[in-house]
């Protein structure tokens, strides 16, 4: 029962939902004595106006690919992956473990490691809750936030006990071999004659998120598994009337979707800090959540709006660092986009199907089906 | 161990329990109602901010619970109207109220105080002052009584015994009387209370209204008796932990105060590793212990001990006609 046409739904209804948590963050930069239309300005001069902005606006998004990619690929199976954030803390210690205790010759070896074992680490952080769910029945909301917690202090324990370097007071591992360092966009620019911030920390993994968004959208519209995955989120008994083995779907998907998360430790861990700290994922597991909601968890749109949230999260910096308005206005905005684009989602949706509905030309009627004339 | 340090252990035991009964018991009636509640960190989180401002301005702690109590109701309202009303997914709305929460604590309290995102100490009539029940000082001298009545039932804040009273009085209302008979049924087979005539919107929204006030009372708590004053992010993911223990108590009040002591008892511990290490003359790790009741729950949920099954039309939005 399709109400709206395929546009109306794929860019109207985000629309609305964006417009409004945007009118709303406008409200609460005016209720705390801010000019919000000063505060737009600072955060586009600041994520946009120099290649440095971009650089940084760039390094966020990359985060916030591989995060929304994960949530997206869990919702078309109608899992709710929350453990996004606990998945990438994880990925960061297989890009630790690979990049510390291997002898790459050459970045580019060095990546296609690292990213293995961050994919592994995410992978097998996120089976678990899978199997639970797909065996027991365990609710993987909740499994996978416990096991946000519990990657928490497993990494605490980690970094403190057993991967800090002998006299450092510091809850981090050693500073990663030169030859794993990965060149930045300022590195891959400056052959093309294209001068970029040397500062900025957005780098090469920018261009495997890219990848990935490619690869998961072929996986997921022109293959069969995930022909299968979808079938599986639309309905889950005529899947399995079709053949379709929901332990295998669950386990898949959420394996594809623990793998993206950890490969965000490329870009966060091998890329910028190039070693582990604590706290290395700054909520981006999170954002993830508010990123494929509002891409409607498909990979060009979790492209756009990781490009959007990371424009709010440099011009959130930027607020932070000129005017009184704290970073956690961001949050607020992150909040509103999680609220309007996926909770409230009917709110926007029920009018317009409304509108729709009474602007559809009448059509012409129907041939009239005769009744059977039942056999003497 | 001797019996002092079991005295303070358990003192502080329950001190850190409170909290988490209340918000244990919230989620409780949102849950028994159909109605999942994993913004319970943020409800209480924003609380504890009203709260400690409202009583810092004011310098009543009363008008602070108010005003604590007041903020959980409205974004108790935001989740009603996202999951009754709009019938949108319960997860997400409670994902949306704690960052909202996280968010706008830091915001205002920056805008009312320029502190950094936290609220002035309070002092004096702005606290929930620890209250001392009658015959404690007599009976203090007498041996293993008394230290027990003295330290550990007597002396502690008033949100303290009206959390412990919550319990029966929680089992009271949803086994014992008409409103719990039919909040429970509205947790279970909503249509079958439709079709009884009773309203299955209302009787949610109540459920969430009483979720909105018991988390208020906890992040109150927080801040204006744990705490003299609000910090960012003070609720420090309890919040999860009470979800954590509502499962762990199968959605039952007397499990409930059990297993929120037990998590209490935990966080106790955690603070004293050299009880831990006089126990059990091993050096334990205070972070893998506070991973503790994360790694419980799950094994719970797997149903590995004892199987815990939620209310069956939980998270479902309630549709009338198909």
């Amino acid at each position: 029962m399709d109400v709206m046409p395929k546009w109306a739904e794929v860019i109207l209804v985000p629309l609305i939902s964006l417009l409004l948590a945007a009118v709303i963050s406008a409200l609460v930069i005016l209720g705390i004595g801010e000019d919000p239309v000063a505060a737009v300005k600072l955060m586009v001069q600041g994520a946009l106006g120099s290649t440095y902005g971009w650089g940084y606006t760039l390094y966020y998004a990359t985060n916030f690919i591989f995060t929304g990619l994960a949530v997206s690929i869990a919702f078309h199976a109608r899992l709710f992956n929350i453990g996004g954030e606990g998945q990438a803390m994880l990925g960061g210690l297989g890009v630790a473990l690979a990049a510390l205790y291997i002898p790459w010759p050459h970045w580019s070896l060095a990546l296609l490691g690292a990213t293995a074992g961050a994919a592994l680490f995410g992978a097998a952080w996120a089976a678990i809750p899978a199997w639970l769910q797909a065996k027991r029945g365990s609710h993987i909301v909740i499994t996978t936030i416990m096991f946000n917690f519990i990657a928490a202090a497993l990494l605490n324990y980690v970094l403190v006990n057993l991967m800090r370097p002998k006299g450092s007071m510091d809850p981090a591992t050693a500073r990663f071999p030169e030859a794993t360092n990965l060149p930045t966009l300022h590195d891959l620019l400056a052959p093309l004659g294209i001068s970029f911030s040397r500062a900025a920390p957005a780098n090469v993994s920018f261009l495997v998120a890219i990848l990935a968004c490619v690869l998961l959208w072929l996986l997921i519209w022109r293959t069969r598994l995930g022909y299968q995955i979808r079938a599986y989120g639309f309905s889950e008994s005529a899947a399995r009337y079709a053949g379709i083995s929901p332990v295998k779907i669950t386990m898949i998907t959420m394996l594809i979707s623990g793998g993206l998360a950890g490969m965000m430790a490329i870009n966060n861990v091998m890329g910028e800090a190039e070693r582990l700290v604590l706290n290395a994922t700054e909520g981006a597991g999170f954002i993830g959540i508010a990123v494929a909601l509002m891409g409607r968890s498909h990979p060009l749109g979790v492209f756009i709006s990781a490009i959007l949230f990371g424009f709010l999260y440099q011009g959130g910096a930027e607020l932070a660092l000129w005017t009184s308005i704290p970073r956690e206005l961001i949050v607020v905005i992150q909040a509103l986009v999680i609220l309007f684009t996926g909770a409230l989602d009917n709110m926007v949706r029920m009018p317009l199907e409304r509108i729709f509905l009474s602007l559809r030309l009448p059509r012409e009627p129907k041939p009239e089906r005769k009744p059977v004339e039942p056999a003497n | 161990m001797d019996y002092t340090t079991l005295i303070q252990l358990l003192d502080s035991t329950v001190r850190l329990a409170t909290p988490l009964l209340l918000a244990c018991l919230a989620g409780l009636f949102s849950e028994r109602a159909g109605i999942f509640d994993i913004g319970l960190e943020g409800k209480m989180l924003i609380a504890a901010f009203f709260s400690a401002a409202v009583a810092a301005l004011t310098g009543s702690v009363w008008l602070g619970l108010g005003a604590g109590i007041l903020s959980s109701l409205s974004l108790s309202a935001i989740h009603g109207v996202a999951s009754i009303t709009f019938r949108g997914n319960q997860l997400i709305s409670g994902v949306a109220i704690n960052f909202l929460a996280a968010g706008m604590t830091v915001l205002i309290a920056q805008d009312w105080f320029k502190q950094g995102g936290r609220t002035p100490s309070l002092m004096g009539g702005a606290r929930f002052e620890t209250i001392t029940l009658p015959w404690a000082e007599a009976l203090a001298p007498v041996p293993i009584i008394g230290p027990l009545y003295a330290d550990l039932i007597s002396g502690h804040p008033i949100l303290v015994y009206i959390a412990f009273a919550c319990v029966p009085l929680t089992w009271w209302i949803l086994f014992r009387t008409r409103f719990g008979l039919r909040l429970r049924a509205v947790g279970e087979n909503p249509a079958a209370v439709d079709t009884a005539g009773v309203s299955v919107v209302g009787l949610r929204y109540a459920a969430v209204a009483i979720c909105g006030v018991l988390c208020g009372l906890a992040g109150a708590y927080l801040s204006t008796a744990l705490q003299a004053g609000f910090v960012k992010d003070m609720s420090a993911g309890r919040g999860f932990i009470a979800l954590a223990a509502l499962i762990f108590a199968k959605w039952r009040p007397w499990y409930a105060l059990w297993a929120t002591l037990l998590f209490g008892l935990f966080g106790a511990l955690e603070t004293r590793p050299d009880v831990i290490e006089a126990l059990t003359s091993l050096k334990v790790q205070g972070q893998l212990l506070g991973a503790l009741p994360y790694v419980m729950t799950v094994i719970i949920l797997a149903g590995f001990v004892g199987k815990a099954i939620p209310p069956r039309a939980g998270g479902e939005p309630y549709v009338k006609e198909r």
